[in-house]
């Protein structure tokens, strides 16, 4: 009886749990990052990890790449698919990650 | 058959236990509450956008049942598989296993999807089970069409390998380059638009220029091709007069290039305007979305699935959604990086759907690197949102390498791309 009234509070707890929001959606274009700049922190790679990253330092670059003072292989390309907002919202969800 | 009646005192009290929760479960609490927490998500293709979707559903909402349906226990990635073709790399370091999936909560069943009930709601396996889901994923990436060429049927490519799925197909290409004479031909034939990868044939001149250059110099390379255009065109035409000059020709489709035809016997490719016999043929034939996409009734006459480019859902089959090679992504290419970008687009479309909310539209990139030779890298990238229904380039944003860069620009792009994949292949596999 003892162990049916736990089973029964823990399912309790379960059913009446508010929901959990997802650990804050990426914004738009945010979750594409991580092809390229590692999520974990195993991979071996010349590409800047950028989960964790000052997201003022991301701005200034998002900038940079965009208007071409900051030299870029390929981000000054991908840099001009954004706005300013855009690149804000992503720059404090990636700093925001582990 | 008299094992399975003898049941040991373990299995005997483990199977009383599972009775008593069956029964004790249900009549203590309501389902309901049970069935809205545990919505399930099948997902069909272990590959870069299947396993992808798999893992960010369950990092999204780990009370999500996710489960990924996928027969071979080993993925074989195609991108990076030229340099295995080129004798650059092992095909072993092209492989994934599916171990780290399962740890992150995904159920594998590695099983062929063969049936979908798109009323019911179920899976078919190849061995008679069936799965139910709430909503599916289908990331099947392409079939090659054996009806396309005359000719040109499975027997064939085991003679005039295709080697556009990675394994058996690569090491027999790189095998039929090592076992040429030098001064022998090497043609590849390349598909019109769309195929998976873009610029993957012109990719794999250059390697495989790479090694002739290497080792058998006096040989040539023809492309065959049934385009007049194709991707990172001028970098890769200044690659092979930089790097490989006089080896490589491309044959336009308005100069002749289309194969229409093929001859396995003597090695020869038919085009309207002659006979090409090769020492080695690459015959890289027209595709199209995997089976099990038509099997659910999500393609439409081109043979590709049709999709919402917010979440990825079917135009004709309600509750499935087509991500990777197998969907009409508008203006993304069919490559790896898309497959794994819409991926973790659709997976969090999904989450949005079954918790009862809207999804919002998604911004997307894709970045292609290819290697005109192991230091050499060059690269095409775009971004992409919805736009009158499609998937539509940003402007401004995305295109090609400078064509005029110094070399230390190749080399650097050259080390991005092994860098890219030693991080995606993390993210999806590790």
């Amino acid at each position: 009886m003892r162990a049916l009234r736990v089973a029964v509070g823990i399912a309790a707890a379960m059913v009446w749990s508010p929901p959990v929001l997802a650990a804050s959606d990426p914004p738009p274009g945010a979750a594409s990052c991580s092809g390229c700049h590692s999520a974990g922190a195993t991979a071996a790679s010349s590409i800047p990890r950028l989960n964790g990253r000052d997201a003022g330092d991301i701005v200034t670059a998002m900038a940079g790449f965009r208007d071409g003072s900051l030299p870029a292989t390929v981000m000054n390309r991908i840099a001009k698919g954004f706005s300013d907002d855009e690149s804000r919202a992503i720059a404090a969800w990636l700093a925001a990650q582990k | 058959m008299g094992i399975s009646h003898r049941m040991s005192r373990r299995e005997f009290c483990g199977a009383g236990a599972a009775t008593a929760t069956a029964l004790t479960f249900p009549l203590a609490f309501p389902l309901p509450a049970f069935a809205q927490s545990a919505a399930r998500v099948v997902v069909i293709g272990g590959g870069f956008g299947g396993a992808s979707c798999a893992r960010a559903l369950r990092q999204i909402d780990p009370k999500l049942q996710v489960t990924l349906v996928e027969p071979n226990r080993t993925f074989t990635s195609c991108p990076f598989s030229n340099n295995v073709i080129a004798g650059l790399r092992s095909i072993e370091k092209q492989q994934f296993g599916y171990d780290k999936i399962a740890a992150s909560g995904v159920t594998l069943v590695p099983q062929a999807a063969t049936a979908i009930n798109v009323t019911a709601r179920t899976v078919g396996l190849a061995d008679g089970a069936s799965l139910s889901y709430d909503r599916l994923v289908l990331s099947p990436g392409v079939d090659l069409r054996f009806d396309a060429l005359q000719g040109y049927d499975e027997a064939a490519a085991a003679k005039m390998p295709h080697a556009w799925k990675a394994g058996e197909q690569t090491l027999l290409l790189r095998k039929q380059l090592e076992a040429m004479d030098d001064g022998g031909l090497v043609v590849i034939a390349a598909p019109a638009n769309p195929f998976r990868c873009p610029p993957g044939p012109y990719e794999r001149a250059c390697l495989i220029a790479h090694y002739l250059k290497t080792k058998k110099p006096r040989s040539k390379l023809l492309i065959l091709d049934a385009k007049d255009t194709f991707s990172k065109q001028r970098l890769f035409q200044n690659a092979w007069k930089e790097l490989y000059p006089g080896m490589i020709e491309w044959i336009s489709l308005s100069q002749g290039g289309k194969v229409n035809a093929v001859d396995p016997a003597t090695n020869t490719l038919i085009t309207d305007f002659g006979n090409h016999t090769a020492q080695v043929a690459n015959v890289i034939p027209p595709q199209r979305a995997g089976r099990i996409a038509e099997i659910a009734g999500a393609t439409d006459k081109t043979g590709w699935c049709a999709i919402d480019p917010v979440t990825f859902e079917s135009r004709s089959a309600a509750n499935i959604h087509v991500i990777g090679d197998a969907c009409l992504a508008g203006a993304m290419p069919k490559s790896a990086f898309s497959a794994n970008a819409q991926a973790k687009a659709c997976a969090s479309a999904i989450a949005t759907l079954i918790s009862g909310g809207s999804p919002a539209a998604p911004k997307l990139i894709n970045t292609c690197y290819s290697l005109a030779a192991p230091d050499y890298g060059i690269s095409v990238a775009g971004v992409y949102q919805p736009k009158n229904g499609l998937l539509a380039d940003v402007e401004g944003a995305g295109g090609v390498s400078p064509a005029d860069a110094p070399r230390d620009f190749r080399v650097r792009e050259a080390d991005y791309a092994q860098s890219w994949f030693a991080t995606i292949t993390a993210e999806v596999f590790g």
